[in-house]
């Protein structure tokens, strides 16, 4: 150790550290402030005592007072779940159709439909709802199989074209590449185009329509509006589900298409059910 | 290795009782400021029947902060952000033309160890009987003096812990609470928080406070220059200093009554320094003494740092104004001001009608069966008024839009509640031959007004057609 060093000026000892000529005075720190120290140090070990603290080689110490983040997670669900016990009984037993949208237990419904969509529907028909090739969009006013509440909500219920709900939603196209010829094909192709674009060959379109009206008509009906009843699609508007070129409508017409979706009233709660069909429906198409 | 002490106890400071003109400067100062703290949450002030009638309010839980007729909601928090701007620069200004000044007359710390001394002093006496106190036996009169004198602190320190939580929801209702036991824990735990940091730092920690927590007196430094009006000693007035009969050419007489009235303890006639606060109470002491032995007073005075050559020439001091208004106190004095003026322009323009409009773009636009484009808003309404209103949307644009409320059947009108926002879904559609559905963009204005008053708001936003 070196020799002491005693400040002039104040008398007082320094550290002995020296920048450029300036040292610093080496003065005690108040008592109190050591005492500080010394109740911190009792505190943090007073907290590892009782908190999940030290790492060990599988897991960490657990904490005399059973503390777990994981453990406040579900209280904090319980406690939420309580909360909202009465909307919920209240959501589970209001007649959808004519539920106020102003109302609070509308918001609600809105609000916890919206998560459970995100949560189970948004890997299919995107997080905003506007669907994909093959998923519908659920923001427009087209519907496969009606757009009211409680149509919504019994596709929702029972899914579709799956075989573990007896009530899904099931609508069979033929593939008609085992049933037309070649040329057949094109011409029907030609006719639903010409339903919805003026661009169209009006003499293969003419000979198409004689073999839509014995083909296709049945479900889609004779001016191609569809039926929501069998799940037919409008081929009339200007929304297509997997597309309107002829390349695609020539593959969905010799191949046909089969849309699945699950029957969540098998997986969601009652209440669940009933607060994604009311979001769905809220989302600007509901009729 | 040293063999002095790392840590140092406490030195006691036991000021004496003083009495002048910045004494009573402090008195008036500490009433004012603690008549502000104690009886503000208790003032009432009418807003109607669905708004609480408190003048100055913190409610955390409809985040609402009401000061008198002025409603701040969360979304207009620059107000509180500016106010605290300015008193960041007010506190820079101040300290540049006058020192310590908040320190020595308005800091919490400085008022409430002021109380508590005062308290003492009732209590247990003047300095010297605190001395003689302190450093006797603990016998029953010393037990006594001290429960007193601490109950009575304590007393002080719930007062003011318990009219902390007054601001922060309805005062009477909240006294009747915590009376009668049933309040929430939160306000408990709140007073038991401030009434040990009262009752401590007021009591015990005083000047340790201010020279080991407190980040101000490291700042100051940067804050202060050579004009800057402080508390100084005229040394070159003073020394050499002696006792009457020394007969020493200072006018000090080394009486100590400069250090013994120092709340920090310390000798301001060794110069600026970091503990004090400028509390001026020696320069009461001092100019007391001066009366006294028929001196002329300002031995210890507020005085800058750049009048000592012309002093020591025997010149009289620059005036005040002049070491007041400087370059630097001007350029604060001027960003306070405008940043002032644009908080009351921002009070006085803003509307208690208001609406936002945050365009839905997932997806950019949605297609619709004939063909029509249409584009989603989610629009937040608010109504900071004290009753339900009505309002209408519309748009307004260059190009065809129309506009559609969702869940209204058709309606544009609807019913916002009083002191609410509602989100409320807006959707704009152009039909297949407006030009807007096959555009890129189109821009447009959405609009709320009051259908009963002559008030509205709007916020512009575009329209996505097809060709993206």
């Amino acid at each position: 150790m070196s020799e002491r060093k005693v400040d002039e000026e104040t008398g007082v000892e320094t550290t002995g550290h020296s920048w450029d000529g300036i040292e610093e005075l080496n003065n005690p720190l108040p008592r109190w402030w050591l005492w500080t120290l010394y109740a911190c140090i009792v505190w943090a070990i007073a907290y590892t005592i009782a908190y999940p603290a030290w790492p060990m080689i599988s897991g960490a110490t657990q904490g005399m007072l059973g503390f777990s983040t994981r453990g406040q997670v579900a209280a904090d669900i319980v406690e939420h779940e309580a909360k909202n016990e009465a909307l919920v009984a209240e959501l589970v037993a209001a007649d959808l159709t004519t539920l106020p949208p102003s109302s609070d237990l509308h918001r609600y419904a809105v609000a916890r439909g919206g998560s459970v969509f995100r949560a189970q529907c948004s890997q299919c028909h995107g997080s905003g709802a506007a669907g994909a090739v093959g998923y519908p969009n659920l923001l427009d006013n087209d519907w496969l199989w009606g757009g009211d509440i409680e149509s919504i909500s019994a596709t929702i219920t029972h899914g579709v074209r799956n075989e573990t709900d007896l009530d899904a939603r099931y609508s069979e196209m033929p593939a008609y590449g085992d049933l037309f010829e070649e040329e057949e094909i094109g011409a029907v192709v030609e006719y639903v185009a010409s339903l919805s674009s003026s661009d169209f060959d009006a003499d293969l379109a003419q000979a198409g329509s004689e073999l839509f009206l014995d083909n296709c008509a049945a479900c889609h009906g004779d001016e191609g509006l569809g039926d929501k009843f069998l799940g037919a699609p409008n081929l009339v508007d200007a929304i297509w589900l997997y597309g309107g070129d002829r390349d695609t409508l020539t593959e969905t017409v010799t191949n046909a298409r089969f849309g699945v979706m699950p029957a969540w009233g098998q997986r969601l709660s009652d209440v669940d059910v009933r607060a994604v069909s009311v979001y769905v429906h809220a989302l600007g198409g509901g009729e | 290795m040293s063999d002095r002490p790392l840590y140092a106890p406490q030195e006691p400071i036991f000021p004496r009782r003083v009495s002048g003109k910045f004494r009573n400067l402090k008195w008036v100062i500490m009433v004012v400021t603690l008549g502000v703290y104690y009886l503000t949450p208790w003032i009432r002030w009418d807003r109607g029947p669905n708004l609480p009638d408190q003048a100055v309010l913190v409610d955390m839980a409809s985040r609402r902060f009401y000061f008198l007729w002025i409603e701040i909601w969360p979304h207009e928090f620059y107000f509180v952000a500016g106010l605290l701007i300015m008193a960041g620069l007010g506190l820079f200004l101040f300290t540049s033309a006058l020192g310590r000044v908040w320190c020595g007359y308005t800091c919490p710390q400085t008022v409430w160890t002021d109380l508590f001394i005062l308290v003492e002093r009732w209590i247990e006496g003047d300095r010297n009987a605190r001395l003689r106190l302190y450093r006797g036996k603990w016998d029953i009169r010393k037990w006594r003096l001290r429960l007193t004198k601490w109950f009575t602190w304590l007393l002080i320190a719930i007062g003011t812990g318990g009219a902390w939580v007054f601001y922060f929801t309805d005062a009477p209702t909240l006294l009747h609470d915590l009376v009668t036991l049933t309040a929430h824990p939160v306000a408990y735990m709140t007073i038991a928080a401030l009434t040990a940091t009262t009752f401590v730092f007021g009591g015990f920690m005083r000047e340790q406070v201010c020279i080991y927590m407190c980040p101000w007196p490291r700042i100051q430094a940067a804050m202060m220059d050579p004009d800057t009006i402080t508390v100084a000693y005229r040394e070159w007035r003073g020394e050499e200093r002696g006792k009457k009969h020394e007969n020493k050419s200072g006018d000090c007489i080394d009486c100590m009554a400069c250090v013994n009235v120092c709340p920090m303890g310390i000798d301001i006639r060794d110069g600026q320094q970091m503990e004090c606060i400028t509390c001026a109470l020696c320069i009461d002491a001092c100019d007391d003494v001066m009366d006294k032995i028929g001196k002329p007073r300002g031995l210890i005075d507020y005085i800058a740092l750049s009048d000592e050559p012309a002093e020591r020439a025997g010149q009289p001091a620059a005036p005040i104004l002049k070491k007041i208004l400087r370059p630097r106190t001007i350029l604060y004095t001027t960003i306070w001001a405008t940043i002032g003026v644009a908080l009351l322009y921002a009070l006085f323009v803003r509307s208690d009608i208001e609406l936002t409009v945050s365009p839905v773009r997932n997806p950019t636009y949605v297609l619709q069966s004939d063909g029509a484009v249409r584009n989603i808003y989610d629009v937040r309404l608010r109504n900071k008024a004290g009753e339900d209103r009505v309002f209408h949307i519309s748009l307004t644009s260059d190009d065809i839009l129309r506009i559609e409320l969702e869940g209204r059947d058709g309606q544009h009108n609807l019913v916002v509640p009083a002191d609410t926002t509602i989100l409320q879904r807006v959707y704009v559609t152009a039909r297949p031959q407006d030009p807007a559905a096959s555009s890129d963009t189109t821009a447009l204005r959405l609009w709320v007004e009051d259908v009963d008053a002559d008030i509205r708001a709007s916020q512009a936003t575009t329209f996505n057609g097809k060709d993206e």
